[in-house]
């Protein structure tokens, strides 16, 4: 998409979210079916309140206030002391009560921001930013409308409907258009999704559904102070499609100014196939959803008290973590992200430091050999056998000299699969190096005893034969030679 | 005709002096004798209440002890859902809605072993003042047939000022139990908002509708708000507090109980009055005078724009409520070519007329731009006809005044023209829109012949105090021990 005449004019995009995240409380917003993702059975997880029958009424789950606060409270917000839930009105086949009920001028949260943070290569500086939140809300989702003949309603020859997804709880994030770029905006996506995981009030599966962004973007000139025409795009399934959509529209956007044509206040649809967006319906005017508050639930007060407990039981957040690990721990900006990415994974190695690891040894195990291993395995860190006390150990008995680092790496498979004792292990199986002088002396005499050609070429001046007599020294003890030590001794012999 | 009050029944139960399927079959006999006429009725269920009643009498016979309420008939508004039978609201849309479900009233009726002899008409969706509304019948009043009932609960209403059930349930939006019960000469009340659990009541106007008894005695309304009353975790706005017998409360006179301070309200008496209406009603007050109750007037100034307010707030909540009928999920389908087509057609033909323009009116009011002069503006005249209220309570203990400014009028006369109809509820609507109780207990006959109705209003949560004044009065007079020809 890049244009063959350089660009006169710099221009930049202004990009804003509005993400919907699923909570994962066990029951439905205002009833008690299961929120479980089922496709496959249809109308299962349903009751006449989430399909709206005639005299029923909505109760809230007390659940999903909490979890609201406290996403509200991760995010930086002020937590509204009375808030209220209200009606939005559109008729549509998967809303059962053609109205949804949301929050409109009293949501729960406002006022908030989060840092995302952008590291381009494994040494280099983390770029922080602080992207404002403008508001959090609770509301019910809607059911699911699956087409026959059409993707769309429009064009299908019928429309089954689906509500198990009807009443399970969302909040809906809104950002400040704060973000400037695809990169940004995957970024903030990612971190929301990584807070709510770590608030573990949400499973954030995009794939699933249960976390879905829509982009707000426009572009203008570097320096004009009015915004551009602004589109909405849709249907992105992942971060780098988020990321993709954006920069697409970038260019798109900058194109059609460039060739002046007009930007239309549309709806476009992010293709996942063509990597364009397509024109999906025209915005005539904002939607007029008739909002009023909702008569079937009282207001919303949270008390001090209460307030005080949810922010209590916080967890430490991932943007917390990475500047502790970094200011606390020494680690880089990198190795921070990598390891508070998933926060059982942060846990993990928090443990393993606990337990008297070397913290950038732990840190390169856990990004390492054992990070290799879960993704081939597509296993989570909690479900291999290998406990953090005991990577600690392992990583003492290197740091310590009892092993090499290439024997923990052998034995590392059978720790990951079976547990137990590294030390045991390696006592067990006689793995424990050997630092004794005369006895690496003895094996490297008899290497090079058996091996009077390669010697005779070192001594010619083909050094490089060096790793060999290495190699044998290592093969002949089993791999337990201490490798500085060898390297001394065996330069000494050899130079005859 | 009449089968006696509550505890009468209940005393010949236990004494075996009649068992609850003779009763019931009374009021069945009764049902088929007067409905011809009365048309209180949209669905009988004859076997189900024998069916209760047998269950009753098993338990008699059994030497087990039976609850005030068990094997007395009991009529249904066809606006609570109860499980298994069909609730329809009076309107097609809903023509043959079988509800998978109980409401939470119906269920403590059913707990309680009432027996229900059936469902009763109603203004389509509870939208009137008539129950000429209703899709599939008109309801006569039994003092005078060619008139009408009163609504939106006129089929409960007429039902037991007919004797074909001891007591029933309606539902008061804007007057939709007192307004019929005054038409009828029949009690009436509305309890405070949230007293009754509204789980299961087709909704109307959500921050306005409440269930309540209608009765032919103060007691037997009494009985049944024991019955109904009370938290229910189902609904959200019903209130966290204990239930008192209100049978308590039945005390004849106000001298011995401390006193008890009467406000006239004196906007409602005036202009658009009948006479009739205005004499009966003073009479009462004397009547609550002579029995010990010290009376003042008082003014609500704001009285008056209830009804323009109430006018916003009901339709704009019924426009939402009423949205669910799509033909998607469950009620009436018209098949169309396309999506568009089928809710329109659907919703064309499956209102009435007066619903259409209520979702009209509140559609229109809640739309951008208008929001703010209309709803907005009604909720903040909400808060101000609250606030006279409170001031009003503050020097008194129940006001007082006419519950409808009519008698009964003939079925037709105001069927052309709305807003002479929207006028009948100008004096309940106040104490809707306040969350308050309100009782109508019969006071009187106009030369015709038809009844006419005393409102007692009480503060919030004063059921107790409403009981009082309104048995006291009744126990001092006729009024309730008349009975309609039925011609």
């Amino acid at each position: 998409m890049t244009t063959s005449a350089p660009k006169k004019t710099e221009y930049e995009a202004i990009i804003g979210l509005e993400t919907h995240c699923q909570l994962n409380t066990e029951t439905k917003i205002f009833s008690s079916e299961s929120t479980k993702f089922d496709p496959d059975n249809p109308n299962t997880n349903v009751s006449p309140i989430c399909l709206g029958y005639p005299g029923v009424l909505p109760v809230l789950n007390e659940k999903v206030l909490e979890y609201a606060v406290k996403a509200g409270l991760a995010l930086n917000c002020q937590i509204a002391p009375y808030s209220k839930f209200d009606r939005k009105q559109y008729f549509y086949p998967d809303l059962p009560k053609n109205y949804q009920i949301s929050q409109y001028d009293l949501p729960i949260a406002e006022h908030g921001w989060l840092e995302i943070e952008i590291v381009e290569k494994q040494n280099s500086e983390p770029v922080r930013k602080k992207i404002g939140i403008t508001r959090l809300h609770m509301e019910e989702d809607a059911g699911k409308l699956n087409h026959a003949g059409s993707d769309r309603l429009d064009g299908s020859t019928y429309s089954l409907v689906d509500f198990n997804r009807a009443g399970v709880p969302l909040v809906e994030i809104v950002s400040e258009p704060d973000l400037r770029s695809g990169k940004e905006a995957a970024e903030y996506a990612q971190e929301l999704r990584r807070i709510m995981l770590y608030l573990g009030i949400s499973d954030g599966k995009m794939q699933e559904g249960s976390l879905r962004c829509d982009v707000n973007i426009s572009v203008r000139p570097v320096g004009q102070k009015e915004f551009g025409t602004k589109v909405e795009i849709k249907n992105m399934n992942s971060f780098s499609a988020i990321q993709k959509a954006i920069d697409y529209e970038i260019e798109r956007q900058i194109e059609a100014i460039e060739n002046g044509e007009p930007i239309y206040q549309e709806t476009r649809l992010w293709q996942e196939g063509s990597g364009t967006t397509k024109s999906m319906r025209m915005k005539e005017g904002s939607s007029d959803y008739r909002y009023f508050p909702e008569p079937d639930l009282p207001p919303i007060e949270v008390s001090p008290e209460q307030l005080k407990l949810w922010k209590s039981e916080l967890v430490e957040l991932p943007a917390q973590k990475r500047h502790r690990y970094e200011e606390k721990l020494g680690l880089s900006a990198y190795d921070a992200r990598v390891l508070t990415d998933d926060r059982t994974v942060a846990e993990y190695f928090e443990a393993a430091v606990a337990a008297g690891g070397d913290t950038k040894q732990v840190a390169n195990w856990v990004m390492g050999d054992i990070a290799a291993y879960l993704k081939s395995n597509e296993l989570s860190i909690t479900e291999i056998a290998l406990k953090p006390e005991i990577l600690a150990e392992l990583v003492s008995l290197i740091t310590k000299g009892t092993i090499s680092g290439k024997i923990a790496k052998d034995i590392l498979p059978e720790l990951l699969t079976k547990g137990g004792s590294a030390k045991e292990l390696v006592e067990k199986k006689g793995l424990i190096q050997i630092s004794d002088t005369g006895e690496i002396e003895k094996i490297i005499d008899e290497v090079i005893a058996a091996h009077p050609s390669e010697l005779e070429k070192f001594r010619n001046g083909k050094t490089k034969l060096k790793g060999f007599f290495v190699g044998q020294v290592m093969k002949k003890s089993g791999g337990r030679a201490d490798p500085k030590l060898t390297n001394q001794l065996l330069s000494k012999k050899l130079q005859g | 005709m009449y089968q006696g009050s509550i505890r009468e029944l209940h005393q010949q139960l236990v004494n075996k002096e009649r068992s609850a399927v003779e009763i019931t079959n009374e009021a069945l006999a009764q049902i088929e004798k007067v409905e011809p006429k009365i048309h209180a009725f949209l669905a009988v269920t004859a076997d189900l209440a024998l069916e209760t009643a047998q269950k009753v009498d098993d338990k008699i016979a059994a030497g087990e002890e039976i609850g005030l309420l068990e094997g007395i008939p009991i009529g249904i508004k066809d606006n609570m859902c109860t499980k298994g039978i069909k609730t329809t609201c009076a309107s097609n849309i809903l023509a043959n809605f079988v509800p998978p479900y109980e409401s939470t009233v119906t269920q403590k009726l059913k707990d309680a072993s009432a027996v229900m002899v059936g469902k009763t008409n109603l203004d389509e969706f509870a939208m009137g003042s008539s129950t000429e509304n209703s899709a599939f019948q008109v309801t006569a009043n039994p003092w005078d047939i060619s008139r009408v009932p009163g609504g939106s609960s006129g089929g409960s209403a007429a039902a037991v000022a007919a004797g074909e059930c001891v007591v029933a349930l309606g539902s008061d939006t804007g007057g939709s139990i007192r307004q019929p019960a005054s038409l009828c000469g029949v009690v009436g009340m509305k309890p405070t908002y949230g007293l009754v659990s509204r789980f299961g009541l087709v909704a109307f106007g959500s921050s306005l509708d409440q269930i309540g008894p209608f009765a032919r005695s103060v007691e037997d309304a009494a009985i049944l708000l024991n019955a109904i009353a009370g938290y229910d975790s189902a609904d959200a706005t019903s209130l966290k507090v204990e239930i008192p017998d209100y049978t308590k409360f039945l005390k004849p006179d106000f001298k011995s109980t401390g006193g008890l301070k009467v406000g006239i309200i004196t906007e409602t008496f005036g202009e658009g009055l009948d006479a009739s209406v205005t004499k009966a009603v003073r009479k009462a007050i004397a009547q609550l005078e002579a029995l010990g109750a010290e009376v003042k007037e008082i003014s609500c100034p704001r009285f008056r724009y209830g009804l323009p307010a109430y006018y916003i707030i009901a339709p704009s909540e019924a426009s939402a409520n009423l949205a669910r009928y799509d033909a998607v999920k469950y009620g009436m389908r018209q098949e169309a070519e396309n999506l568009v087509d089928m809710y329109t057609s659907t919703r064309a033909t499956g209102f009435g007329k007066e619903v259409k323009r209520r979702i009209m009116l509140g559609t229109y009011a809640l739309s951008a731009g208008y929001y703010d002069a209309y709803y907005l503006k009604a909720q903040k005249v909400r808060t101000l006809i609250k606030q006279d209220f409170e001031q009003a309570f503050a020097e008194v203990d129940v006001l007082v005044c006419p519950t409808s400014p009519s008698t009964a009028f003939k079925a037709g006369d105001k069927t052309t023209d709305p807003l002479s109809m929207y006028l009948l509820d100008l004096m309940t609507i106040p104490i809707n829109l306040a969350g308050l109780p309100g009782i109508s207990i019969p006071c009187g006959f106009d030369e015709q012949g038809l009844p006419i109705g005393l409102q007692l209003i009480g503060n919030v949560l004063r059921e107790d105090i409403l009981f009082h004044a309104a048995y006291a009065y009744e126990q001092a007079t006729e009024w309730h021990k008349q009975q309609p020809s039925l011609s």
